[in-house]
């Protein structure tokens, strides 16, 4: 269980998140939305020990987050950024391998192998592990470091995968496929928690909810609770029509489209 | 191609250079005599009767070719090791103001010593200039480090330019005393500053031989860790990387081991910089291989160097570190060209 105590994260005298408590279970995907500049990748930020909140406190199942070693929590957690910069001809396969080093002492060679092709296979990259990652399109080289996520808590049960815009960039099909794997690791009893901007994949996926607004916990719950054209309103600033999908009982967000005279652009 | 095969061809390659710089000379051995020589030193054969050739190999060439090797291995490495924490092609040993400090130092030393050691001459004045350089080398560096910290942890982007201005501060101060220097100061300095190996001795070696191995033996462990920081510095944290330890040991060791250098053999350019590039385009660019390639072949470049630094313009010498900046700047270019090729395709 991940628990998040009132934490305010500070740079340079400004307050980016402000106050925030929740706690997320394992088995459950939790959605972070919220608008540009809301401090959603800041919180993914403070959650994973990547940074270091300025009061409150992070823990995983009751101990502090900033009580781990880094290779310890390296086993237990994987985060995917929202941006990679890699400027050197790494082969697919050399690139996904990293995500068992923090096992490499654990286990056989063998055993690392066999996870980086199954995870090269889920990310739908089953054939690219001998490519230079450099001559792969921006959508291949994203599902590369999905699958290097993947590979780094593959064999760890209780893991917690972070996931910042995970399908940005990502084509119709594999926004789905990133976010259905992560559902499924949720099925097996890891926790994900993931920023997200697409509010209908949140309803499809996510089975909790925190909306942010200005740094702040705007809402809390399940995507029911908190996707309705209200609140939808109040963190956006866009007015939205909400359909219950009546398949899935989930909500359908319709967005009402915005117009601007075109006198204001003079 | 596979990477023992790579390996092989390498290590064949840097046995060869090895015998030729011990070969060929204003006296040039027999190469039968010379592995005949080599056994009988290693005892595998029969000590060979006095031959002519004996003193000449192994006080004379010997020593110069095991400092090439030294050298170029720790420029090797240390280029590798640098390149991959800044995360830049471009960097090289001398970034971390390891060259220039040693310079200034080293110029000093020379200015100085005309006035003040001229008593303590000859043997013992190369030692002077060694330490001043050395310690000239690891201040440099150390004051880099300290000013692109903040809490403790280096910005490495910082740490780039950072490096450049105590860089240019100090050829600065170094051009200000070298414009007025005297004549036989100038020849002294210019020769230091262009590199050579002409003062190896035995004595030399076992002094920057733990400095070296140090960063021969501690660098390659690094390897995998460095490969984590192709992802920046968060996603290797994200990976349980140390990142602040990994930089610190690499800078500390680079450090250690290419300002010795540098104190004995001067400024020889674009080693660091351009043996990597090559190490990567032959066998790829995990630091598992770049690190301890790198160093075999630094290793041989600096051999082969020395030995067209010889020969050349026999006997005069030409500095060794001109040697390396005109062969090295061409294959840089060509490097250049191909990636530049490769990218509009």
């Amino acid at each position: 269980m991940l628990e998040v105590k009132e934490i305010c994260y500070e740079v340079n005298g400004r307050k980016i998140i402000k106050n925030v408590s929740l706690f997320a279970k394992r088995g459950q995907m939790l959605a972070i939305v919220g608008a540009n500049g809301a401090g959603k990748s800041t919180l993914l930020s403070l959650l994973n020990a990547e940074n270091k909140p300025s009061s409150g406190v992070v823990t995983l199942d009751g101990r502090s987050m900033s009580d781990f070693d880094p290779l310890e929590l390296a086993q237990k957690r994987a985060t995917l950024a929202q941006s990679h910069h890699v400027n050197l001809a790494f082969s697919v396969e050399e690139i996904v391998m990293m995500g068992r080093y923090p096992h490499e002492k654990q286990q056989a060679r063998e055993q690392d192998q066999r996870i980086v092709s199954e995870t090269l296979r889920i990310c739908g990259l089953k054939d690219f592990g001998e490519r230079s990652y450099l001559q792969l399109s921006g959508g291949e080289q994203q599902r590369v470091h999905l699958a290097r996520v993947l590979a780094q808590i593959w064999d760890q049960p209780e893991a917690v995968l972070f996931l910042d815009e995970p399908v940005a960039g990502l084509d119709m099909r594999y926004q789905q496929q990133t976010l259905a794997i992560a559902k499924a690791l949720c099925k097996k009893g890891m926790m994900v928690i993931a920023v997200l901007h697409d509010l209908n994949l949140v309803a499809d996926y996510a089975d909790r909810v925190l909306m942010l607004k200005d740094g702040r916990r705007w809402k809390y719950g399940t995507p029911i609770e908190v996707l309705n054209t209200l609140d939808i309103y109040h963190v956006f600033d866009v007015e939205t029509e909400i359909k219950i999908n009546p398949k899935t009982l989930s909500p359908l967000v319709l967005t009402k489209p915005i117009k601007i005279n075109h006198s204001e652009l003079n | 191609m596979k990477k023992p095969l790579i390996y092989t061809l390498m290590t064949g390659t840097l046995v060869i250079a090895m015998l030729l710089a011990l070969a060929i000379g204003a006296v040039h051995i027999p190469l039968p005599i010379l592995i005949e020589l080599l056994l009988s030193k290693t005892g595998i054969t029969k000590p060979a009767a006095g031959s002519q050739f004996e003193t000449i190999l192994f006080v004379v060439r010997m020593p110069r070719v095991v400092l090439s090797l030294l050298v170029g291995a720790a420029l090797g490495i240390s280029g590798a090791a640098v390149q991959a924490i800044f995360r830049n092609p471009l960097a090289e040993p001398g970034l971390l103001g390891i060259s220039a400090g040693a310079s200034l130092a080293a110029v000093f030393v020379i200015v100085l010593q005309a006035s003040f050691f001229t008593v303590l001459g000859g043997i013992f004045g190369y030692y002077v200039i060694a330490i001043g350089a050395l310690t000239g080398a690891t201040l440099t560096a150390f004051l880099i480090y300290q000013l692109s910290s903040t809490n403790g942890r280096p910005q490495i982007a910082t740490m780039l330019l950072m490096g450049i201005a105590v860089n240019a501060l100090c050829t600065a101060v170094t051009g200000l005393i070298t414009a007025n220097a005297e004549e036989s100061e100038l020849r002294n300095i210019t020769f230091w500053m262009l590199g050579s190996l002409s003062g190896a001795t035995w004595e030399l070696i076992y002094a920057i031989f733990p400095f070296v191995m140090a960063s021969l033996i501690l660098l390659p462990l690094q390897g995998q860790k460095l490969n984590a920081f192709v992802l920046g510095e968060r996603q290797a944290e994200q990976l349980g990387v140390k990142t602040k330890s990994v930089k610190r040991t690499v800078i500390m060791l680079s450090t250690m081991a290419v300002g010795a250098c540098v104190a004995v053999s001067g400024i020889v350019g674009f080693v660091g910089l351009i043996v990597p590039h090559l190490v990567r385009l032959m066998g790829g660019v995990n630091n598992r291989f770049v690190l301890p390639a790198s160093a075999i072949l630094g290793a041989t470049t600096l051999c082969l160097a020395d030995l067209l630094a010889r020969i050349v313009t026999a006997p005069i010498e030409q500095p060794i570190g001109v040697i390396t900046a005109l062969i090295g700047s061409p294959v840089f270019i060509f490097i250049l060209l191909r990636d530049k090729n490769k990218i509009s395709s």
